[in-house]
């Protein structure tokens, strides 16, 4: 039984990183219909901003702080840059100008950082807490906090401001926003920079346990966005729940059947999920207007 | 006398092929040739499915991981000759096509791209993880496909690497005379009309399912010889031939030379090999380059660098 629990409490951990990951994509595509293969190079940035900026003399939480708010610019750069330009271009344009991006932006950090592996100490110590003969690290904490928290802020964003039900009127329908006098284009960046944000602080919270380096991004933005899709693309409580699922998923593959093939288990149950509901758990049906 | 698109497009190609290499100042030069034809032979593939489908696929690199592992496996482990092996890893690809393509064409967009993904990231986990039948990361080595020796044996003496590039070149011409023969068939109106609008398409009576499924499995087989020629002509293989960002590249060397003609595919192909080789001087800068080039492309000449300079010549001389 601790066993079960052992396993449990890492997938956790790992599936809030993915959530964290998949709320990014989530806001993204609600936004502008974009699914941002760059996604996980954000969270590879607020790891990497993070620690060079430590390394520079300033103390941990303003070092994150600098890393969250630099990845935010990156974003709205990447959105202003690129995205906008190619505005109603087909998917697979879409696709490549993001994977572009990502390529980008993963041979600059290689170039203004370096390519070494970092990591900076855990926010409160690396003494692990006993629960029920399993182990957790208290960094897994704060990173299953983090990911409940952002899920919290976003649920208050987007039901109860102003700003955030703009937001969710951009996406439901463009034109009709722009009708009742929404800035669509303001929404865009505001969702750029906030997908960004939560991005690097998805990297800042688990580097401490799983280290980083500039080539971190594209396995997470994959499971993000299966996470994404596992829960139905464009809900955040798909996000959440998808990411989590994932993780958990992972964690008892590599505990129960082949640590080799715990990446498999993420794939195997996408592929299983968009046969038999191709709109994932928690998503809508949509048809086609003709 | 007009030549039809078709002839052009194939005599362009052959051409090109033919007498690129009275240019070339060392064997290097062949090298890289050929390794655009592999490459081109697999984006023709996907012009069948991206340009005339209009579908997307972020696992083909799977089949061409499928093509390339039938020419290291079977001739050790069924006796097969290379050539075979190679043949069985296209009937095998155009097996798990059919399968896979099914339930996978259904879904559309993003759902497709990821489901798609999926697929090819399995595959080249298998290969990866299957340590005791292909190496797994390390890579394991491949017979030689001995045409070359018997080219010898009848008088013509060709280099290794002259060899490669004359053999793989002359798959690429086949590749694309049957890709072209399709735009033309009624299937190929057929993936075309479903790329417009597959609601129209089915309301006159086009079997939207089976026409996609057949592209799939093409494109597949296309990916599974292209992943053939790169194991026959490297004599050794590794699971990142059929990785996410081989995938990636090709999807990109398709749509970044126009994924909707065989000549434009080929070219994105030819660009996106050769570009690594260019930049090795500037190896710190290779992906920052990379990156730039996939969306600079993107956003300004959005049909693929081919139809957008045509165009841009025929507006010019109306």
């Amino acid at each position: 039984m601790p066993e079960l629990l052992q396993f449990l409490l890492s997938g956790i951990t790992v599936g809030a990183v993915y959530a964290l990951v998949a709320l990014g994509f989530t806001i993204i595509y609600n936004a502008s219909d974009v699914v941002n293969f760059a996604q996980g190079e954000f969270v590879m940035l607020g790891g990497m901003i993070t620690v060079f900026a430590e390394a520079a003399g300033l103390p941990l939480p303003l070092a994150a702080l600098v890393a969250i708010l630099v990845t935010a610019a990156v974003g709205v750069a990447l959105n202003k840059l690129a995205i906008e330009p190619a505005r109603g271009a087909p998917v697979v344009s879409l696709i490549i100008i993001t994977i572009g991006a990502s390529i980008f932006i993963r041979g600059a950090t290689q170039l203004v950082f370096d390519k070494q592996i970092h990591r900076f100490p855990a926010f409160s110590g690396d003494t692990p807490i006993a629960i029920g003969g399993a182990t957790i690290l208290p960094q897994s904490l704060w990173v299953i906090a983090g990911a409940f928290a952002v899920f919290f802020c976003l649920w208050l964003f987007f039901t109860r401001t102003l700003i955030g039900r703009a937001v969710l009127a951009t996406a439901n329908n463009r034109v009709a926003a722009q009708l009742v006098g929404i800035n669509t284009k303001y929404v865009m960046t505001l969702s750029f920079a906030m997908s960004a944000a939560i991005g690097a602080l998805a990297g800042v919270l688990v580097t401490p346990i799983t280290l980083t380096s500039y080539d971190v991004g594209l396995a997470l933005a994959l499971k993000g966005f299966a996470a994404a899709m596992l829960g139905g693309m464009g809900n955040p409580k798909g996000a959440l729940v998808g990411g989590l699922l994932l993780g958990i998923l992972e964690a008892m593959t590599a505990g129960y059947i082949s640590s080799q093939y715990k990446d498999a288990a993420a794939f195997v149950v996408i592929l299983a999920v968009l046969f038999a509901m191709p709109q994932g758990l928690f998503g809508r049906k949509s048809t086609d207007r003709v | 006398m007009r030549l039809s698109s078709k002839a052009t497009t194939l005599l362009i190609l052959a051409a090109v092929i033919a007498i690129a290499p009275f240019f070339f100042p060392s064997s290097y030069y062949f090298r890289v040739g050929s390794l655009i034809f592999v490459n081109g032979v697999a984006v023709t593939g996907l012009v069948i499915l991206i340009g005339y489908a209009g579908q997307i696929s972020l696992g083909h690199a799977g089949f061409a991981g499928i093509g390339a592992y039938a020419c290291a496996l079977a001739p050790v482990h069924l006796g097969l000759h290379p050539a075979l092996a190679a043949l069985l890893g296209a009937l095998v690809s155009a097996a798990i096509a059919f399968l896979v393509g099914r339930p996978i064409l259904r879904l559309k967009g993003y759902y497709l791209a990821v489901a798609s993904l999926g697929f090819g990231v399995l595959v080249s986990m298998v290969l990866a993880n299957e340590a005791k039948l292909t190496g797994g990361p390390d890579g394991m080595a491949v017979q030689e496909l001995g045409l070359r020796a018997g080219l010898k044996a009848i008088g013509i003496d060709l280099s290794n690497t002259a060899f490669w590039y004359a053999f793989s070149g002359i798959v690429l011409v086949l590749g694309a005379w049957l890709a072209l023969n399709l735009y033309h068939s009624p299937t190929g109106r057929a993936l075309r009309a479903l790329h417009g609008s597959e609601v129209a398409a089915r309301t006159v009576g086009i079997d939207v399912a089976h026409y996609k499924l057949q592209a799939f499995v093409l494109s597949a087989v296309y990916a599974s010889v292209s992943g053939s020629l790169l194991a026959l002509q490297n004599k050794f293989i590794t699971p990142d031939v059929a990785g996410f960002m081989h995938s990636i590249e090709m999807v990109t060397m398709a749509v970044l030379g126009g994924a909707g003609s065989v000549l434009g595919a080929i070219l994105g192909a030819a660009i996106l090999t050769t570009l690594p080789q260019v930049l090795t001087v500037f190896q710190e800068y290779e992906q920052l380059m990379l990156g730039l080039v996939m969306m600079l492309v993107m956003i300004f000449m959005r049909e693929g660098l081919l139809p957008s300079i045509a165009r841009r010549i025929r507006g010019r001389a109306e």
